[in-house]
């Protein structure tokens, strides 16, 4: 991700321009990640927690003051890696031809990461929000932690699979 | 309808009927906004006619002006306006349109970059270099523009101004000045398209634009528990989550934009340096078009 983060601001540019395989590979795998980060951050989160089964609201009141900060910054991040990703995803598009199977990879374990660190830091430990009022929390941080968790195995199996074969061009 | 808010016994004027010195402080104030709106439409339009000699000017850019003063309009006249006065979420869809979705259609008209293609070069030259003196410098860098525009409303919503605003003329005039003004400024300085000698870095701009977006739930959350002096708990509540979708819909719009122009600035010249002549050309042809 760090090598993302340079070359969205000025590095990687005339590397890639030289067809450097490495640079486009590792742009491929890091718009899947942000992307997948990103739609399970403002998307999955909102369409169905949120909009669809109601479980937990635009704002329950009781948040404290950091909760809601952090909250804002995941929500504010959210939004900007889905962009990010996207964009990303147009340039590797206009050098060389998408490793398609390696970008859904990325997306997957990308969904996984987010789910898991928001199952961990947002429900746990800064209590932002829960899965669910008024009910046995445990089986649904159970199920939420481990369908996380299996994304992100998931995902890393298939950019494992998907590697590139040493020599590319 | 703007006669209601004199009941809540705000008195500046020290001589003559209160009302009806309020009464002229309000026609006055449309007064300024209509003058304003037809200046620069027509300062729009008289640029387009000076220019038309040279290369075409961009309809979209057109129409992205116009649009953004019939946004302004919209917020400062007219039915949003009387509403604002009592309603908190008319008062904050009229700050979606006065400070976020107009100074973003204004700012993709470019009327900089119109004014520069308009007037004689002696004057463009001044123009420019008013733009890169010190003082544009330092209120066009992000994180200046972002404080202005962001702390304006965190001192708006979170002083007695709020009500104060509704009372004076005058400190209506200047709150809705500064909240458009901090807009474009803000706006122009993240995804802005007219020339800027001191546009700041794609990482500067991410990180000042993602702070800015995360005050924004933030500050909505904040006033659906705490609405602003003399405002209704449900009618608060209702103007917060506008602020939080609406908002979210702009800002998108806002990162959107930024990615689009790193996008075409990397845009990659290698076809053009590549053996293959003939797409070499058509390549540098179409490079020098944009």
């Amino acid at each position: 991700m760090s090598a993302a983060e340079t070359s969205a601001g000025r590095g990687a540019a005339p590397e890639a321009r030289r067809g450097s395989g490495t640079t486009l590979d590792r742009r491929t795998v890091a718009s899947g990640f942000l992307f997948g980060c990103g739609i399970a951050a403002s998307m999955i989160d909102l369409f169905i927690f949120h909009l669809g089964l109601q479980w937990h609201h635009f704002y329950d009141l009781s948040t404290t003051q950091v909760a809601l900060t952090a909250d804002g910054f995941f929500h504010a991040f959210g939004w900007f890696i889905t962009i990010w990703g996207l964009f990303l995803l147009a340039d590797v598009r206009r050098r060389t031809e998408v490793v398609w199977k390696r970008w859904t990879g990325a997306v997957i374990a990308g969904v996984g990461f987010f789910q898991l660190f928001d199952g961990v830091v947002d429900h746990k430990v800064l209590r932002i929000h829960q899965v669910r009022y008024g009910v046995d929390l445990l089986p649904y941080d159970i199920a939420w932690i481990g369908s996380a968790v299996l994304l992100l195995m998931i995902g890393v199996l298939i950019l494992w699979r998907t590697r590139p074969t040493g020599v590319t061009d | 309808m703007r006669d209601h808010d004199h009941s809540s016994g705000h008195s500046g004027a020290g001589h003559g009927p209160v009302l009806g010195t309020e009464a002229w402080g309000w026609a006055l104030f449309d007064a300024v906004v209509v003058l304003a709106l037809v200046t620069a439409a027509v300062g729009y339009a008289a640029c387009l006619w000076a220019a038309r000699g040279r290369s075409p000017w961009p309809v979209r850019r057109t129409v992205a002006w116009y649009a953004g003063l019939v946004c302004a309009g919209a917020r400062l006249l007219g039915p949003v306006a009387a509403a604002a006065h009592t309603s908190f979420t008319a008062h904050m869809l009229g700050h979606l349109l006065l400070g976020m979705l107009a100074p973003l259609l204004l700012v993709l008209g470019a009327p900089v970059t119109l004014i520069l293609r308009a007037v004689p070069v002696a004057r463009a030259r001044s123009l420019t270099r008013l733009l890169r003196s010190r003082y544009v410098r330092i209120i066009t860098h992000p994180m200046v523009a972002a404080v202005l525009n962001a702390g304006g409303l965190w001192v708006l919503y979170s002083t007695e101004l709020y009500q104060l605003m509704h009372t004076s003329a005058l400190i209506h005039g200047l709150v809705h000045a500064h909240i458009f003004l901090a807009g474009y400024l803000f706006t122009a300085s993240l995804v802005g398209v007219d020339p800027d000698p001191h546009r700041a870095s794609v990482p500067v701009r991410s990180a000042v634009l993602i702070a800015f977006i995360a005050a924004h739930p933030i500050l909505a959350k904040w006033l659906y528990a705490h609405p602003p002096a003399g405002v209704e708990v449900t009618d608060g509540q209702a103007g917060a989550q506008l602020m939080y979708y609406g908002g979210d819909a702009v800002d998108v719009v806002l990162i959107v934009l930024l990615f689009a122009g790193w996008y075409s600035a990397t845009r990659p010249k290698s076809v053009a340096d590549s053996p293959s002549g003939p797409q070499s050309t058509r390549d540098l042809q179409v490079d020098r078009e944009h």
